[in-house]
């Protein structure tokens, strides 16, 4: 391959035309993701398309297409636009920012932004130390050098914000690697390890424990490490009805201890080594769960199922459930038969949630029924997070130099006219040059106020 | 006075507000100028104060969270945000012509909320119960309101090119407008803002989605389609700086960008279905 080729493929890689071309093509391709539902059953597409759109959609991953090998393609080659540009550019960008602006030749000043001749009444002699003064007092220290018979002074700001371009493209790529690191599909294929990163879930009834949960791609195990119990799952409700809070008691078991106990709620998960753990669903199950306490002390906690009998030998007491009142889909109101062995039985009615307080000869015991649950949890490992984040961060610091800082420089040329000392102030700016010359205009008064 | 009076007001001062700016326009009056103005500011006083009792008076109902969650509640903000936006682009341009192009989108959007929508406050579901909600949606909306503004200058920036000297052409109106650098510039600067503001938007969005659900980025049709307009500005911006692209162009890239942001805005709401359900309201 000739060296000319080389040459080429990078100035093609390189080029913003690929760029536009590129962004372009993500845009629009994004658009049919957001038409054709994505991740449904085979058997939607056929009833929906029909079988030979349907057909032509698989062919092209449109099912899911952001993941395609063709919509990976392009934000591969993105990535690589944006490196293989950025590494074209920087070297001019430092070449521009490191330029000897002393050097320039004085015909070109003002070329690029505003120039002004400004007469003074300043004796020659110390009169350049005089102007440099003044320009420093506002701001612009100058650097100096003979030239022509007069003397140039120069001063610039920001010559570093020219990257903050390049902070943007950088922090794409960082975007990008965290979501390489922690993409659950480059876990399995490249790491081997499922636990490096996943999106998993499980179903987790009150008062079970689990230490493996269950991917999300392909409902194959993931072990966690340790072990996770549920101790509880609610409800609470507004007034009007709506729900208001779906929340889980989690615990942490280590070696047979609890080693961290929390409760989980939307938007407040729980993180242990790595991996957390997020309320997502619930379900409510056949049985339920009933607390029971005597008036002497003791006190536990039942789960049982309807028509079931359970014996609770510290309290002396058995009882069970034998009937229940639906409301909609779920249980309200449960009939409880209770004994403590000692003349009849009770039997009564009892909401959901509230405690009823029930006498018999051998002590009161307070009683109390809820609907158990599973709590339905979002398990989650992303080691690339914290990248994504910085990423982000690095975005908005680089969008705000690249458009709202800029590289301003300002001359001064100084020389000896008819006895007077006259300067040819010039300056340009990349970015805001409107706001540019209002500075320049402010530095121009002072300097005529010079005598 | 309660929130429900105070938007009314604000309903009613924006409908005079972009009335007296579309006929500072037409009768070059310098009086009907600062009339504008100073029923714009009014009316975003009366707007702030209503947002604020609406969000006071969701706590007095003992579900309190700030007046971001629906669809009425979002378009007064945004309407608030275009406003704000203007004003200060007034003062600092000293250039009252813009107001006819800026103002109607926020007096358009407030109408809307007002006669079409329903206002009725209702407690949070659980998702939208979070701080990142208040930084979500104030960055998206400064971000889609300045888009606004940009597209309105593209349309005065057209008129300006395509019509100035035309003297058959409501008398002159045209040539009262501002050079067109300026309205390039103004155009230019704007779209850096709400692009910043943009990818704010989002990047809050994703912390905020990995915070409730555990993953920041799933393709959703909302997100997607900010990513969308997100990538339509990057190169409406990269044809400006490294192709040269300007005026004509610019101005019709800016103006085509306003759909792209209604459609990310409503259009996924009411036609695509998602995990931002809850804004269709």
């Amino acid at each position: 391959m000739s060296q000319q080729k080389n040459f080429s493929i990078i100035g093609f890689l390189a080029s913003v035309k690929l760029a536009l071309f590129l962004l372009f093509s993500l845009a629009s391709t994004s658009i049919i993701g957001t038409i054709i539902p994505q991740n449904r059953e085979p058997g939607f597409y056929t009833d929906t398309y029909g079988t030979g759109a349907a057909n032509f959609m698989n062919m092209l991953d449109i099912p899911d297409m952001y993941t395609s090998w063709w919509f990976l393609a392009l934000l591969a080659f993105f990535c690589i636009n944006l490196m293989v540009c950025s590494l074209d550019r920087i070297p001019t960008v430092w070449k521009i920012v490191k330029r000897d602006n002393l050097a320039v030749e004085l015909e070109k000043l003002g070329k690029s932004g505003p120039k002004m001749e400004i007469p003074t009444q300043l004796a020659p002699g110390d009169g350049a130390d005089k102007i440099a003064d003044v320009l420093r007092g506002m701001g612009w220290p100058m650097e100096r050098r003979e030239k022509e018979g007069g003397l140039l002074l120069f001063s610039q700001k920001g010559g570093w914000t020219r990257f903050g371009v390049y902070i943007v493209h950088l922090s794409i790529l960082v975007i990008m690697l965290g979501a390489i690191i922690g993409s659950p599909m480059i876990a399995q294929k490249i790491f081997k390890s499922k636990n490096f990163a996943f999106k998993a879930n499980i179903m987790l009834p009150e008062f079970r424990f689990t230490d493996e949960v269950y991917s999300s791609d392909d409902e194959e195990p993931i072990k966690l490490g340790f072990t996770v119990r549920c101790d509880f799952f609610d409800i609470e409700y507004y007034p009007n009805g709506m729900p208001k809070d779906y929340l889980s008691r989690l615990a942490v078991v280590e070696d047979g201890k609890d080693v961290l106990n929390t409760v989980i709620e939307v938007n407040e998960p729980l993180t242990y080594k790595g991996i957390t753990f997020y309320q997502s669903s619930y379900r409510p199950l056949d049985d339920f769960v009933v607390d029971l306490q005597k008036s002497s002390g003791e006190k536990q906690t039942f789960v049982i199922s309807s028509e079931k009998q359970i014996q609770w030998k510290d309290g002396g007491a058995s009882f069970g459930i034998i009937n229940m009142e639906m409301w909609g889909e779920a249980v309200s109101r449960v009939k409880v038969w209770f004994t403590d062995n000692q003349g009849a039985p009770s039997t009564f009615w009892i909401e959901l949630g509230r405690e009823a307080v029930v006498k018999r000869p051998s002590g009161d015991f307070t009683f109390k029924a809820k609907q158990r649950y599973a709590t339905g949890l979002q398990v989650a490992k992303d080691p690339g997070v914290w990248y994504v984040y910085t990423g982000c961060g690095l975005m908005l610091v680089g969008l705000f130099v690249a458009f709202f800082m800029s590289h301003r420089k300002l001359w001064a040329y100084v020389r000896e006219e008819n006895g007077r000392v006259t300067v040819l102030l010039a300056g340009n700016a990349n970015k805001n040059k409107l706001g540019f010359e209002r500075t320049f205009d402010a530095l121009a008064d002072e300097l005529r106020k010079l005598s | 006075m309660d929130s429900s009076t105070l938007l009314g007001i604000t309903t009613l001062a924006y409908l005079f507000s972009a009335a007296f700016y579309i006929a500072t326009l037409v009768y070059k009056n310098k009086t009907l100028g600062i009339v504008a103005l100073i029923v714009t500011i009014a009316g975003i006083l009366a707007q702030t104060g209503g947002i604020g009792m609406r969000w006071y008076e969701s706590y007095e109902m003992n579900h309190g969270h700030a007046p971001l969650t629906n669809m009425y509640e979002s378009l007064v903000f945004f309407s608030w945000c275009v406003m704000v936006i203007y004003v200060f682009l007034e003062l600092k341009f000293k250039n009252n012509l813009l107001g006819a192009f800026v103002t109607p989108f926020g007096m358009v959007s407030m109408a809307w909320a007002t006669f079409q929508l329903d206002s009725t406050m209702r407690p949070l579901m659980p998702a939208l119960q979070s701080n990142w909600l208040i930084a979500h949606v104030v960055t998206c909306f400064i971000g889609y309101a300045a888009f606004a503004a940009a597209g309105g200058f593209g349309i005065m920036y057209l008129l300006k090119k395509n019509f100035d000297g035309d003297n058959d052409l409501s008398g002159g109106i045209i040539g009262s407008l501002p050079k067109l650098t300026l309205i390039d510039d103004l155009n230019h600067k704007t779209l850096l803002f709400g692009f910043l503001w943009l990818s704010g938007g989002i990047i809050t969005g994703a912390i905020w989605a990995n915070e409730a659900w555990g993953t920041y980025w799933q393709w959703d049709s909302k997100e997607t389609w900010s990513l969308i307009t997100w990538f339509y500005y990057a190169i409406t911006l990269h044809a400006r700086f490294t192709r040269g692209w300007g005026g004509n162009r610019i101005a019709w890239l800016a103006i085509f960008g306003v759909f792209v942001v209604f459609f990310t805005y409503f259009g996924v709401n009411l036609w695509l279905s998602g995990l931002h359900s809850y804004g269709s309201d």
